[in-house]
């Protein structure tokens, strides 16, 4: 197995190997799973087995997450930038792109000429959708880097769930306006997901369109014109859903808007397990501070974090957002999820249970100590939070 | 004509070239760049984070 040398400064040479390198094939090889389902389906004629990826996603990958534990290694400082060159990790993130296509092309094969059950029409079209998720992720990762290549592979993978604003609106306004109460991307304290997902899909939406509409008039070019990166990912997302439906007809559009939905619905469950509560404090001038560390959630759960590039490693992404996904890293003291995302989008879809186990976790966040004023509060939920918590003489005098 | 880099990712803002992308034409003076802006790279650091080369 491949490895990297390095001398530290006190002169001491060090060599290190990568123990996950070959799992982050896990990676490339995660979206594929609905393919599984079809392969079975097609061998015994159940078409129950087209059910086997929601299985795998939401009932194995948190049971695994809790059996595999967490893994708190990093790469030695001195390797980063080895790794960094190191071309087959951005090797996986390349041709995972294309994998995704065939992945959407594929189901909707599937779909649109097997004799289905509505259930399992449905349930096809949720599984793509769920794969087309773990595209936004794919893109995530591409999206934050400097290459034009890297960059435009992002926008091509984005266009599969149709989320082509995600990278401006990503990088250019959530990691700007992360855990702060204007910034639609991160989740308030007392929020559930399903008034979350109203805030943030619609408000993600606008601020991309404000950013790049913003710089179009820089460029002294209008908003509607074929230099709108935005409506570039859109238009590949036309020809390629269209395309579907032109392929194998009507039945595509219900198929499409299940998917799309679900694929968006992926991307708000992370974002809002990401920075649920968590709030940068204001000085005296009004500025916000830098985020830390300890503005995002974070899991060292190693099988989800093997299947979603690293992602779970927020703080580090956050703090640098460029680094790339092999080499984040690992702090002591971080806010920590219980479980993978898997497991605790589950969570938030309860909820009742979420609030159970997040809020206590959320105040007993060292940096926040119990006190709900440096906490990013829904505003409707407030009185009854400050109230429930015993702080509502900070609301009056407030 | 002066350069003006991002400490965190090392992107640089150079005066000469400016940044055409994101409208800021050959010439633009660092100083004439907008308060809120932030590093077109990684939207991390702002302003007055960017250090003179």
């Amino acid at each position: 197995m491949k490895g990297y040398t390095a001398t530290l400064d006190s002169g001491e040479a060090i060599f290190y190997r990568d123990r996950k390198r070959w799992f982050w094939l896990l990676s490339v090889l995660y979206p594929l799973q609905p393919f599984l389902g079809i392969w079975l389906h097609a061998e015994t004629g159940n078409e129950a087995w087209l059910l086997l990826p929601l299985a795998l996603g939401y009932v194995a990958a948190p049971i695994l997450d809790w059996l595999l534990g967490e893994d708190e290694n990093n790469p030695p400082e001195a390797v980063v930038l080895q790794l960094d060159r190191d071309r087959y990790y951005r090797f996986l993130t390349y041709i995972v792109v294309p994998l995704h296509y065939v992945g959407l092309i594929g189901v909707a094969y599937w779909a649109g000429t097997q004799e289905l059950a509505w259930w399992s029409f449905i349930a096809l079209a949720a599984v793509a959708g769920i794969a087309s998720g773990l595209g936004i992720n794919t893109g995530h990762e591409l999206g934050h880097k400097k290459s034009k290549l890297e960059r435009s592979l992002a926008k091509i993978v984005l266009a599969v769930p149709a989320y082509g604003h995600f990278w401006i609106e990503h990088n250019r306004g959530h990691h700007r306006d992360v855990a702060t109460p204007e910034d639609p991307a991160s989740a308030r304290m007392g929020e559930s997901i399903y008034k979350f997902a109203l805030r943030e899909i619609p408000g993600a939406f606008r601020r991309a369109w404000d950013i790049e509409r913003e710089r179009l008039e820089r460029c002294d070019k209008p908003v509607w014109s074929t230099d709108n990166q935005i409506l570039q990912s859109l238009s590949l997302s036309a020809v390629l859903q269209l395309g579907l439906i032109i392929a194998f007809g009507w039945k595509m559009i219900p198929f499409l808007v299940i998917h799309n939905v679900l694929a968006w619905w992926q991307l708000t469950s992370a974002n809002y397990v990401e920075h649920y509560g968590l709030l940068r404090l204001k000085d005296q001038k009004d500025k916000v501070e830098r985020c830390q560390l300890h503005h995002s959630w974070n899991s060292n759960h190693i099988y989800s974090n093997l299947v979603l590039f690293h992602l779970e490693r927020h703080s580090d992404h956050h703090a640098h957002p460029l680094r790339r996904y092999q080499s984040l890293r690992h702090f002591d003291d971080l806010p920590s999820l219980p479980n993978g995302y898997f497991g605790m989008y589950l969570l938030a879809y309860v909820p009742g249970l979420w609030y159970r186990v997040m809020d206590q976790r959320l105040l007993a966040l060292d940096h926040i100590d119990g006190d709900l004023d440096k906490v990013n509060v829904d505003p409707s939920k407030k009185k009854a939070l400050y109230e429930k918590y015993g702080q509502s003489q900070k609301l009056q005098a407030g | 004509m002066s350069k003006f880099k991002c400490p965190e990712c090392a992107y640089v803002f150079n005066e000469a070239d400016g940044d055409e992308h994101e409208g800021y034409p050959p010439g633009t003076e660092f100083a004439s760049l907008p308060e809120d802006f932030a590093c077109p790279d990684c939207s991390v650091r702002f302003k007055e984070d960017f250090e003179k080369v």
